[in-house]
């Protein structure tokens, strides 16, 4: 099928299979790869997007599902989401950093529910994502920071 | 930069030449591994190290390891950093491709640093000093009254400065210094080494754009996902494709017979049938929807349930001694006033790193091209020369960033079928595999059941410790039949244990290979480090004594074994890690109800590490609250790094403790993706504490491994102080706990 894109503000076209996957149709068709393949069934959150701004697991969402909505990506930005950049820089959370697109982008769809969030709804929302090495600590903290910075 | 050139081999830094560019400097490492290519004859200069200065003032450092996670890249800007007095934006890191000429790459082992620090540095060390002979000569005054600082070199009488950049053509032309010449700076003057550096690659990882093995992209390249047979070895008896030939985007249906590695090397790869397509997903599809019929193979009986019995009921005969066993064990039970035995057992794991394994690979008619997230990239090049049979030159691997490694893709199966799938289509491909491919056709951490029996003396001390291993062997990757722990195995924990104890059997017991077995972080130490400290737990309980003081009188007296090596074992340094770890968890004090309290001590690739872990129960619900670990790895040198492994392997540790097993029924794996192989996830996250012991006089020892071992044992010790239940086996989710 034929489908027009918002991908960050930018419109693509692309031809891509109706049932394909919005994670793979944007991997593989429109070239944008840093949403990241973890597991294909929604468990890990690797390739975490938002699509009109609500978050959901790229893998398992139809192309068709994103038709005319905005959508964004960890190439793109937010006010939220540079936020959280700049605490991830500061805390130093990457390991491989694969996981890191997913879980920046988890972090922004919380921040952008709950401006401050606890202990508590950190954990909620993020574990939802998985890091295999490890950063959990680290990302924890860093969101607690993001909040801290926008404050400032 | 090709180059070889003739110069006496005691040299160690030599220039290789001015480009238009700058300067590159290479300097030649050995490495303690028995594969490393040495230089090929006395005369010839095969530099495997390179730092190239730019006339922009730039510095470009090579990586010959892999970059995984373990922060590697930006540990070693730092070794040059320090030494050349550079100003560290200055620097940036290019990942080498796999080639013989960087000695050994192969990235595990807890063994970068060190083996590559002291060259790093002391390369580091010769720029600087031709950079202040150049601005001295240019000054016309004494090397003594320059020194280097921030990418300057000053006149210390005037304080005019010279910028680095601006030396490099005139320094290329200065005699390289001597080796017995170059001063490496004290650890009192470090600038950047053993202090908090952030990762290099942080703005790639935060805006997506870190290119990892599934990223690469080539013109024309196809996708291709590979049906491989549930059982270990089997084969494709017939396949119906039609159904995967009409979904859209697949064009293609190959079978790949199996491609079996030659004794004692190689890994080779399982085969099976592989859908091409334009994209992954249709791939994947296809994949699904192939119709096969397998011939199962010899291996279709293993059942894990099973096996483990076997396992146990050999644990508890004799079996094969090993040496190194001292004293007479059979003397001190005797003697003994209390013995006690227990049989513990770790599972079946599998790594899945959250990039799968995957590979692009472009053969053309004379060369062959590879793109692929790869720990050991040399091996990856000399499985495509031997089983393409292609001159290893015409063969390029090129290393991209890893999606997390631990071990799995230090195996290059993945490449070798991505390149047979090139080879057979005549295009670029990249092979993907899925995340259950992943969990069920995997190198595996192996599963071991052991048998231990410990005596108590009059004293309350240790007096006899007979300990039996079953465990298949990584060996039988290489080398069919191999069915007991090797040597190098039983040296991970086993052999050389902490302790002091008179009294020591080890024997080694049979136990053979149904699946692919392989290497996963920390490897055996994940075993020898399970069931020594719950034994030595379950010992300290009957002797009716404090566990860490218990610990400390078990690794006994002050003494250094293998004194001559560069990396001897100094009981000293195991005792203050336990000391530190016990006062920062506050060992002693009164815990609150339904906590508990568990303490591990480990010694794995040089380094020493002590861990406690506190646990909260209500009914079964464990809550790991905070595990705090102590490391002594010598020079640290780049210390927030360091933190974040350990935390990371922490929580590693816990996936394996609390979720970890794999299994089979009729020679099939039964775990499919991380919904019946659970992660830890964030709300399973205990606070973590990390102490690193200050000895930066002792040489680096390892770091992305040492953690992990003492994690589970101290866990499992930890719930028997709250509730006196006893585990021995993991993972603990199938011992009746539960962690949501």
């Amino acid at each position: 099928m034929k489908a027009n894109l918002s991908i960050n503000g930018k419109e693509y076209s692309i031809d891509a299979p109706e049932e394909i996957p919005f994670l793979w149709a944007i991997r593989d068709i429109v070239g944008l790869t840093g949403t990241k393949f973890g597991c294909g069934v929604a468990q890990c959150g690797a390739c975490s997007i938002l699509v009109d701004g609500i978050l959901v697991k790229s893998c398992s969402i139809p192309l068709s599902f994103g038709i005319g909505k905005e959508i964004t990506t960890i190439e793109g930005t937010s006010e939220n989401l540079e936020f959280l950049r700049k605490a991830w820089h500061e805390g130093n959370v990457p390991q491989c950093g694969y996981c890191q697109s997913g879980q920046l982008i988890a972090a922004t769809a919380l921040l952008d529910q709950i401006s401050n969030p606890t202990d508590q709804e950190i954990e909620d929302a993020m574990s939802s994502n998985i890091c295999r090495c490890g950063t959990y600590v680290r990302i924890k903290k860093a969101i607690h920071k993001a909040v801290a910075l926008k404050n400032n | 930069m090709s180059t070889i050139q003739k110069i006496n081999r005691r040299d160690f830094v030599k220039i290789f030449g001015l480009t238009s560019t700058g300067i590159i400097l290479g300097c030649s490492i050995s490495s303690d591994n028995k594969n490393f290519l040495p230089i090929a004859d006395g005369n010839t200069f095969s530099p495997n190290l390179f730092i190239e200065i730019h006339k922009d003032g730039k510095i470009i450092l090579i990586s010959s390891r892999s970059e995984m996670g373990q922060g590697i890249k930006t540990s070693l800007t730092s070794a040059i950093a320090d030494e050349l007095e550079a100003d560290w934006s200055y620097i940036s890191v290019k990942q080498a491709i796999g080639h013989e000429k960087y000695g050994n790459q192969n990235t595990d082992g807890s063994r970068s640093v060190r083996t590559i620090l002291e060259p790093m540095r002391k390369m580091g060390a010769a720029a600087k000093m031709m950079l202040i002979s150049t601005a001295a000569k240019k000054w016309n005054i004494s090397e003594r009254d320059c020194k280097a600082e921030n990418h300057y070199v000053i006149n210390t009488k005037t304080n005019e400065k010279i910028f680095y950049g601006d030396l490099v053509e005139l320094a290329s032309k200065v005699e390289i210094p001597a080796d017995e010449t170059i001063k490496l700076k004290k650890v009192a003057d470090f600038k950047y080494i053993g202090k908090t550096l952030k990762s290099i690659d942080l703005t790639d990882f935060t805006h997506g754009t870190a290119k990892y093995g599934m990223d690469i992209r080539i013109p024309n390249m196809k996708f291709a996902a590979i049906a491989r047979c549930p059982v270990t070895f089997g084969t494709v008896k017939s396949v119906e494709s039609s159904n995967a030939e009409k979904i859209l985007g697949v064009e293609k249906v190959i079978q790949l017979d199996r491609i079996v590695p030659p004794v004692g090397q190689f890994f080779g790869a399982l085969g099976g049938v592989a859908v091409i397509a334009n994209n992954t997903w249709s791939a994947f599809q296809g994949k699904l929807s192939l119709n096969i019929e397998w011939n199962y193979g010899e291996n279709q009986t293993f059942d894990t349930e099973k096996f483990k019995e076997v396992l146990t009921k050999r644990v508890h005969e004799k079996g094969k001694l090993v040496p190194g066993s001292i004293g007479n064990v059979s003397k001190a039970f005797d003697d003994a006033s209390k013995v006690i035995e227990a049989t513990y057992h770790v599972p079946f794991l599998v790594h899945t790193p959250m990039e799968v394994p995957n590979a692009t690979a472009w053969f053309q008619e004379d060369k062959v091209e590879v793109w692929a997230p790869l720990q050991d990239p040399q091996t990856a090049r000399a499985e495509i020369a031997h089983f393409f049979e292609i001159p290893i030159e015409k063969i390029t691997v090129n290393v991209t960033f890893l999606g997390g490694g631990f071990g799995r893709k230090s195996k290059s199966d993945f490449v070798v079928e991505a390149v047979a799938l090139s080879k057979k289509i005549n295009a670029p491909v990249q092979v993907v595999w899925t995340r259950e491919d992943d969990v069920k056709h995997s190198f595996y951490h192996a599963t071991s059941v052991q048998y231990l029996k410990g005596s108590i003396d009059k004293n309350g001390l240790v007096s006899g410790w007979l300990q039996r291993v079953a465990m298949p062997s990584i060996v039988s990757s290489f080398k069919p039949m191999s069915d007991y722990a090797s040597g190098f195995e039983l040296g991970q924990g086993f052999t050389n244990n902490p302790y002091l104890i008179e009294n020591f059997r080890l024997e080694n017991v049979k136990a053979e290979a149904k699946l692919r077995i392989g290497w996963m972080r920390s490897v055996v130490h994940i075993h020898s480090g399970f069931a020594n400290n719950s034994f030595v737990d379950e010992l300290a309980f009957a002797a009716q004594k404090d566990p860490v003081q218990f610990h400390l009188d078990l690794i006994g007296d002050d003494r250094i074994i293998g004194g001559k090596s560069n990396h001897p074992y100094d009981s000293k340094r195991m005792k203050n890690v336990l000391n530190d770890t016990a006062k920062n968890a506050k060992w002693g004090r009164k815990l609150p109800e339904n906590h508990g309290i568990g303490i591990a001590i480990h010694y794995s690739f040089y380094s020493y590490v002590a861990t406690a872990v506190e646990v909260s129960l209500i009914n079964n619900k464990v809550k790991v609250e905070h595990i705090w670990t102590t490391i002594d790895c010598g020079l640290v040198l780049n210390k927030d790094n360091v933190i974040n492994q350990l935390e990371g392997a922490a929580i590693f540790g816990m996936s394996l403790a609390l979720f970890g097993k794999i299994t089979t029924k009729e020679g099939a794996v039964e775990q499919n993706n991380f919904f019946d192989y659970p992660m830890t996830r964030m709300k399973h996250a205990p606070k973590i504490t990390v102490h690193i012991i200050d000895n930066m006089s002792k040489p680096p020892t390892g770091v992305g491994e040492p953690g992990v071992p003492l994690i589970a044992p101290a866990i499992c010790n930890a719930i028997f102080n709250a509730t006196g239940i006893r585990i021995r086996q993991i993972p603990l989710i199938d011992q009746g706990f539960d962690f949501e």
